[in-house]
């Protein structure tokens, strides 16, 4: 398989960009590529939709948290990656999940604790990732995954290979020392590793005036590498400015911190009515849903039918209710699953995952 | 077996098989020989840690490695224990050997998050194995003061998907070291800097391992069992001579798994048993192999289960101070005593 190469052009090395959302996509993205991206956003949404009602319902338990509004974030960038690369993912991607290939099925089990879910019970909501699929499942921490996914870029790097790490965090989890550990240490040795950092303007009710004095991604500068705003809500421009920092990453460039600017539509979690935040701001980030966004432009510049873009969005509505389905009949696990696990008897490596960009399909 | 491939310069060897051949080490060469030789075998296994390069460690466990394996093998980490352990936990996960040095095990403090977090808990909730080794040179005596001079180990045993393992002598030091670079688990392995120059001893030439939760008898005897790891191994088999007692002593080397079977036996050979460690005593292995004891020999024992170890306070720096927390000979042959004499 001539899957991970490391021969693919690399993008002029971004000092620090202003947000840019009319980045030039025309020539990286087909027709059907561009369906994939409303698809698994679309996916993203209504499976989180899927999962409240489940919450309510009393099936889901513990808590639940979604990542509503920041849709474009994990869709975008994941859409990026080749299948040999590989991904911590946080708590507002579920998309990057679905893109990489796990099903919203597997994704509701997990949450309603069935054996039917991504760690059979073990763990709970959304921390997951299925080690088939290239992705290490992250832990409550923040932002620990950061400096995980900089050991996996550390491999790579070791081994000469032309894969790339990639992970995400919100913009509270920049606060805490492991962060700087992560980016101190990915720009020392250059890492093939892309740092996703999801501003969504709070850290459950503390707002960003109160998370730091300097916007985070003015930093990695100072770490030696790139740091790019990028708006979030635009699936595209995530993808595009992925691309650049994915294939400067695989071939040789080093670290790129990607800032998203999004906004968090929903409270922290399902039991946080979000008081403390003004309506307007989120009457003005509703204006910028990045769906709505998206069928829109995919109807004003490339050249779908609204009936196509609704039969899509049908689709996956679908395919989302079926899912729900199987989730709910899968059972519970055994209890005495609970005592299985703890040590391990051999190493094995982690799958691929999937990787439906256009791109990597020709490539295979 | 493999054995005789790394046994290179005893070729006549084949005839005479039953004990190898061994030569005297130190604790900490035995520990140095155990790395050198696990990354000339296998080359996924490679060293991080702060100041391990070209300047070889602050123990200087890992001089010469550098010029031998070069900077991709023996990465030197900034100030930083959870990148050290966080990357090391990325690293193996990408099929890499990472064996990460802390500089003092007191300095796992500053790591634990990335241990116990995330690298003990890795296989149980995704079935993602996590082969790291990290070395702890731990225990005081020497002036270290609270930073330097401690004894972690029952951190780790609350944290369930670690294996932790505590060698007294440097035949066990190589062995438990190759076996804990094999094993697919995360393990702490803590090294007493108080042995690393002062305990010689006998190591078989070749590859040499120990399996891990396996206890050894170091001293045979049937009047009283002596429970102990690490430097309190050698404080207990000094006692025993100098009393010149009937005196058993169990090394446990592997506090998890816990060899619960070695520990039953001997109890029920002896009937009286004393607990010995350097670390502190509450919810510490002390506690830990009296209420497996309780639990399991109860009708086995002539005697209180004593223990011997430091009291619940930071280790004091001053000389006097110190040797006042740290168990002593004196202190070992008066608990033995009395044991002796219930
Ligand atoms: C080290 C750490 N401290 C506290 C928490 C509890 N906590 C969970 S999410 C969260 C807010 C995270 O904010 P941010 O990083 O901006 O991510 P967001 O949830 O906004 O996407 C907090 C405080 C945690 N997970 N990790
Ligand atoms: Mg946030």
């Amino acid at each position: 398989m001539k899957a991970a190469n490391g021969t693919l052009a690399t993008g002029p090395a971004r000092a620090r960009g202003d947000e840019d959302a009319s980045a030039d996509t025309g020539s990286h993205l087909t027709r059907s590529d561009r369906a994939n991206l409303l698809r698994y956003m679309a996916m993203m949404r209504f499976a989180e939709e899927r999962a409240l009602v489940l919450y309510r319902q009393g099936k889901v338990p513990g808590s639940f948290y979604d990542g509503r509004g920041q849709e474009a974030i994990p869709v975008g960038s994941a859409y990026a990656l080749g299948p040999r690369d590989r991904t911590c993912i946080l708590h507002r991607d579920l998309g990057a999940h679905f893109v990489r290939g796990v099903t919203p099925e597997r994704y509701l089990a997990n949450y309603m604790g069935r054996s039917g879910g991504v760690t059979g019970g073990k763990d709970g909501n959304m921390h997951f990732g299925d080690p088939r699929l290239g992705s290490v499942g992250m832990v409550s921490m923040l932002p620990d995954m950061a400096l995980v996914a900089t050991g996996m870029a550390l491999a790579f790097k070791l081994r000469g290979e032309p894969r790339v790490a990639l992970t995400y965090f919100g913009e509270g989890a920049t606060a805490n020392g492991q962060w700087h550990e992560a980016m101190n240490f990915a720009g020392i040795h250059r890492l093939p590793v892309v740092f996703i950092l999801e501003n969504n303007r709070f850290a459950y009710s503390t707002p960003n005036e109160l998370e730091f004095a300097v916007d985070p991604v003015e930093r990695a500068r100072t770490y030696g590498f790139p740091g790019v705003a990028v708006d979030g809500n635009d699936v595209e421009a995530v993808f595009e400015r992925t691309r650049e920092a994915v294939e400067r990453a695989r071939s040789g460039g080093g670290p790129t911190l990607i800032e998203c600017h999004t906004m968090r539509m929903h409270g922290h979690g399902a039991h946080d009515d979000m008081s403390y935040v003004p309506a307007e701001l989120l009457e003005e980030w509703e204006r910028r849903d990045p769906i709505e966004r998206y069928k829109a432009r995919l109807v004003q510049d490339f050249g779908f039918e609204p009936a196509e873009v609704e039969e899509i969005l049908g689709e996956v509505r679908a395919y989302v209710d079926e899912c729900a389905e199987r989730a709910l009949a899968s059972p519970m696990p055994p209890p005495e699953a609970a005592l299985e696990g703890v040590f391990a008897r051999e190493w094995e490596p982690l799958g691929d995952g999937h990787a439906p960009w256009s791109r990597w399909r020709e490539a295979a | 077996m493999a054995e005789a491939q790394l046994a290179g310069d005893a070729p006549a060897r084949a005839a005479e098989p039953e004990t190898p051949a061994t030569r005297e080490l130190t604790y900490l060469e035995a520990i140095s020989e155990a790395l050198r030789e696990e990354m000339r075998r296998d080359e996924t296994v490679l060293c991080i840690g702060e100041d391990i390069g070209a300047f070889g460690g602050a123990f200087k466990v890992t001089d010469g490695f550098y010029e031998e394996f070069g900077a991709g093998r023996v990465i030197d980490a900034p100030l930083a224990e959870n990148a050290i352990i966080g990357t090391a936990v990325g690293a193996a996960i990408e099929g890499l050997r990472p064996v990460c040095e802390m500089q003092f095990a007191d300095f796992i403090s500053c790591g634990f998050d990335q241990l116990v977090n995330v690298a003990a808990k890795l296989h149980y909730r995704q079935g993602v194995a996590v082969p790291i080794v990290v070395r702890l040179p731990s225990g005081g005596g020497f002036s270290g003061g609270p930073f330097h001079s401690q004894n972690p180990e029952a951190w780790f045993l609350q944290a369930p998907g670690l294996k932790v393992v505590a060698p007294a002598t440097p035949a066990d030091a190589k062995g438990l070291l190759v076996s804990a670079i094999r094993d697919p688990n995360p393990v702490c392995f803590l090294e007493h800097k108080g042995l690393y120059r002062t305990v010689r001893g006998e190591v078989p030439e070749g590859e040499h391992t120990v399996p891990l939760g396996k206890a050894r008898v170091a001293r045979e005897g049937s009047e009283l069992t002596v429970i102990a790891y690490g430097s309190s191994v050698h404080l207990a088999l000094r006692a025993a001579e100098e009393l010149g007692a009937d005196i058993e002593v169990i090394d446990l080397r592997s506090l998890c798994p816990l060899d619960a079977d070695a520990v039953l036996a001997s109890v029920r050979k002896t009937s009286k048993v004393l607990v010995a460690h350097e670390a502190t005593r509450s919810c510490g292995v002390g506690a830990e192999v009296a209420a497996l004891i309780a639990a399991e020999a109860f009708e086995h024992l002539d005697a209180p289960v004593r223990r011997l170890t430091a009291p619940d306070v930071p280790i004091p720096f001053s000389p006097p101070l110190e040797r006042e927390v740290l168990p002593q000979l004196d202190d070992m042959k008066e608990a033995c005593d009395e044991l002796l004499r219930y």
